[in-house]
């Protein structure tokens, strides 16, 4: 296909990446005037194409390419290039997202302030408050449809919802409900109802779900301002003799590689691929890395703190049957330090299918300890626990000194470590989450490990002092004026919510900045 | 609630459409059932080019054992394990760990109990050689294929309760996303 803007057309912001971040700055760029290169190194595939099968959905959608591991996380042992699972397609991960869509609480924008200094944790403020964040929340739950929002009526409890609640109001919890989930509960913006499909990790095939495959991408490709390339993987950044940076080597589907002009250049590759690119972007201006002056870039590497719990019971569930996370246990999320952690949890329903849940139960484990938990899959239900972990500078994303990817480039590696705070909190968590179902008659529960990544956070840091972190408060970099981070890396803390509707606020806000700042000629 | 029927069925439609995700028609030559237990006397082991019988009845084996699921009938392990016979005969490292494999098995078995891994009359027996053996390249690819190669066929998932694609079946909305009946009485 030809390309809509020419590639010397040096007056074009080009993102990298067109997933929650992306896709977001690209439409709301679009609608404002500005012309938009979104660079995405998936394939487009369509609602029609998505598969209802776990091993044959993630060989569609899934970023297989080599990534390697290091660290005390059960994640480098169990899967070792296998670090988080992330789409590679055009919509990114908001393809594959259970669309759990909170906003953080005032404490959490403030962790170090809050939270004091804790050894081994390199925590900080956000340079933003929730006041200032609140508006931009408002117009990525009106963008999204997000239930219990905007008199948006919340989901139907399916089976699995229904053991959560009975169980969680067993043991006194109170604030227990279907979420507030970017899914339709009615037909709304051209798009229709939740059919209960039941899988919402391989693509929604109703159209029920926001993805900004098929929001935000068509809409801004139907202003003319907007273009997307799919098949074209950045390769590196370049600059001029300036600093500023001036176009994206990327390689097409052909694996030729071509030069794109930009403007400005927004990176949302989401927060292992960023700072890779960044990295992978030295020159002997930059010789540590793009935006690197203060060697934060792949530091205070964020995945939450997760697990999840299945229970058994005597009767069927048949957790897998309807939305797959649109139930919620919100009263752990408080801060009270009176647990024995600093921040706070959220249980939230979870379900897999029996290919993936032989895969995640208990990765390793065989014979009939393991065999009787999955004779009972129809008598399972099952929750995932996601809770704020603690900022490491140890946490991190690096270049791998050895292994290199299809186009010769050296791959991101991941090295994490539990901070003693994830640890306390997720052995409250597992302990918690056991009791809600042993209030309803469990006769077995699984503490079960944390898979690999899905909230991926926290490399291209926000932070007020320009040595602490990557970019401001706009997600402008501190160290290149038109070049910007617009994806989940931005996060200067992780809270204790599922991270999207946050990336697309911020997505929001950054389009606004954006342009008031090429309005007054800054950039 | 709307359960699910775990019951193997072979109806004659399936079979006159020799139909993949039914029980293959090996199964059926006697009527139903498979008829060898594991043994490398067993079709599917005689037929293999590449594996030894030995090695391949003993793979299977290895696959119940590591696995047991006792209401799953051989045939979906034989499945499971057959593709090797294929893939080593491209890919000599492969068979030399295949037939290695289970030679240092029945070696260690040999040792404690006298007899092949095969030979073991019991699962407990089995299991502890196959223990000894965990750490094993050969083991942990074993292992962790079977995840694969066992839960990810179609025909095996409504034994679990589980019932796979939904879309093509206008979801659950209408198919007891919500039906659960018995919470009241816990
Ligand atoms: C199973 C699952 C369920 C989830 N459920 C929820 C949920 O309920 N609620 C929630 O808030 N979050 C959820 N998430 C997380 C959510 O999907 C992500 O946080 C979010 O999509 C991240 O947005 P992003 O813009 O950072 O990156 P992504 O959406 O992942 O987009 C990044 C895109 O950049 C592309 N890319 C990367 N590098 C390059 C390059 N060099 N060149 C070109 N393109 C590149 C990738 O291919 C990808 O398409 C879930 C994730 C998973 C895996
Ligand atoms: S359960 Fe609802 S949101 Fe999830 S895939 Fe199905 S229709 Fe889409």
């Amino acid at each position: 296909m030809a390309n809509k803007f020419d590639q010397n057309d040096d007056s074009v912001v080009v993102i990298v990446g067109s997933g929650a971040g992306g896709g977001t700055l690209g439409n709301e760029l679009a609608q404002k005037g500005v012309k938009v290169v979104i660079l995405e190194a998936g394939k487009r595939h369509e609602i029609p194409d998505f598969i209802n099968d776990e091993w044959a959905s993630f060989a569609q959608l899934a970023w297989k390419d080599m990534r390697t591991t290091s660290g005390t996380w059960r994640v480098h042992k169990d899967f070792p290039n296998l670090p988080a699972w992330i789409v590679k397609s055009v919509g990114g991960s908001t393809v594959h997202w259970a669309g759990a869509s909170l906003r953080f609480q005032p404490h959490e924008f403030k962790a170090k302030t809050t939270y004091g200094t804790l050894a081994g944790a390199s925590l900080l403020d956000w340079p933003i408050t929730l006041e200032e964040m609140e508006p931009y929340y408002a117009k990525a739950e009106y963008k999204m449809g997000t239930t219990g929002t905007n008199n948006i009526p919340r989901l139907p409890g399916n089976n699995n919802y229904k053991v959560l609640e009975a169980g969680a109001r067993k043991i006194g919890y109170k604030e227990v409900h279907t979420g507030n989930m970017s899914i339709n509960s009615q037909p709304r913006d051209g798009r229709g109802a939740c059919q209960q499909i039941g899988f919402c990790f391989q693509g929604c095939k109703s159209g029920g779900k926001w993805s900004t495959l098929y929001t935000e991408i068509p809409k801004g490709e139907a202003t003319g301002n907007l273009e997307v390339r799919p098949a074209c993987m950045a390769l590196h950044i370049e600059h001029d003799a300036s600093g500023k940076v001036t176009g994206v080597v990327y390689a097409d589907a052909n694996g030729q590689h071509q030069r794109q002009k930009a403007r400005i250049v927004a990176v949302a590759g989401n927060s292992i691929e960023s700072p890779r690119l960044l990295l992978n972007s030295a020159s002997s201006k930059y010789p540590d890395g793009m935006a690197n002056s203060s060697g934060q870039v792949g530091r205070n590497y964020l995945r939450h703190m997760t697990g999840s719990v299945y229970a058994v019971f005597e009767r069927p569930v048949h957790m897998y049957r309807g939305t797959t996370m649109a139930g919620i246990v919100r009263d752990e999320a408080r801060l009270d330090t009176s647990r024995g952690f600093v921040g706070g949890y959220e249980l939230e329903t979870l379900s897999l299918g029996l290919p993936f849940m032989a895969a995640f139960l208990n990765p390793g484990a065989w014979g009939r300890p393991f065999t009787s938990a999955l004779d009972d899959y129809a008598n399972m239900a099952g929750l995932w626990i996601v809770g704020e972990d603690m900022p490491r500078e140890t946490n991190r994303v690096t270049l791998d000194p050895v292994a290199k990817d299809q186009y010769g480039l050296p791959v991101a590696s991941v090295h994490f470590d539990d901070h003693d705070n994830d640890v306390a909190m997720r052995n409250h968590a597992y302990k918690q989450g056991a009791a809600i179902y042993d209030a309803v008659g469990a006769v077995r529960t699984f503490p079960t490990p944390p898979y690999p990544s899905t909230h991926n956070m926290g490399t291209n840091r926000m932070s007020e002092n320009p040595r602490d972190g990557v970019v401001n408060k706009y997600g402008q970099t501190h160290d290149i004026k038109n070049l910007f981070v617009s994806d989940g890396s931005q996060f200067t803390t992780g809270a204790a919510c599922n991270p999207t509707l946050t990336i697309v606020s911020l997505a929001i806000r950054q389009a606004d900045n954006m342009t008031a700042m090429m309005k007054r000629g800054e950039i | 609630m709307r359960e699910i029927d775990k019951r193997t069925r072979v109806s004659r439609r399936t079979v006159l459409r020799g139909g993949a995700a039914a029980v293959p028609a090996a199964a059926l030559a006697s009527g139903g059932f498979v008829a060898a237990a594991i043994s490398a006397d067993a079709a599917w082991a005689q037929d293999a080019s590449h594996l030894t019988p030995h090695t391949m009845a003993s793979l299977v084996r290895m696959a119940r054992d590591i696995y047991p699921h006792d209401h799953l009938a051989d045939i979906y392990y034989v499945n499971a394990i057959k593709p090797y016979d294929a893939q080593a005969g491209g890919d000599a490292a492969l068979r030399t760990m295949l037939e290695e494999g289970i030679a240092r098995l029945d070696a260690d078995s040999q040792n404690r109990h006298g007899v092949t891994y095969i030979g073991l009359a019991w699962e407990e027996q089995r299991v502890g050689v196959l223990r000894a053996n965990e750490d094993t390249p050969f083991f942990k690819k074993v292992r962790s294929d079977l995840i694969v190669t066992l839960y990810n066929q179609k025909a095996v998932w409504p034994k679990f309760g589980y019932e796979g694609a939904s879309a093509d079946k206008g979801g659950y909305i209408h198919r007891g996303f919500n039906d659960i009946d018995w919470l009241s009485s816990v």
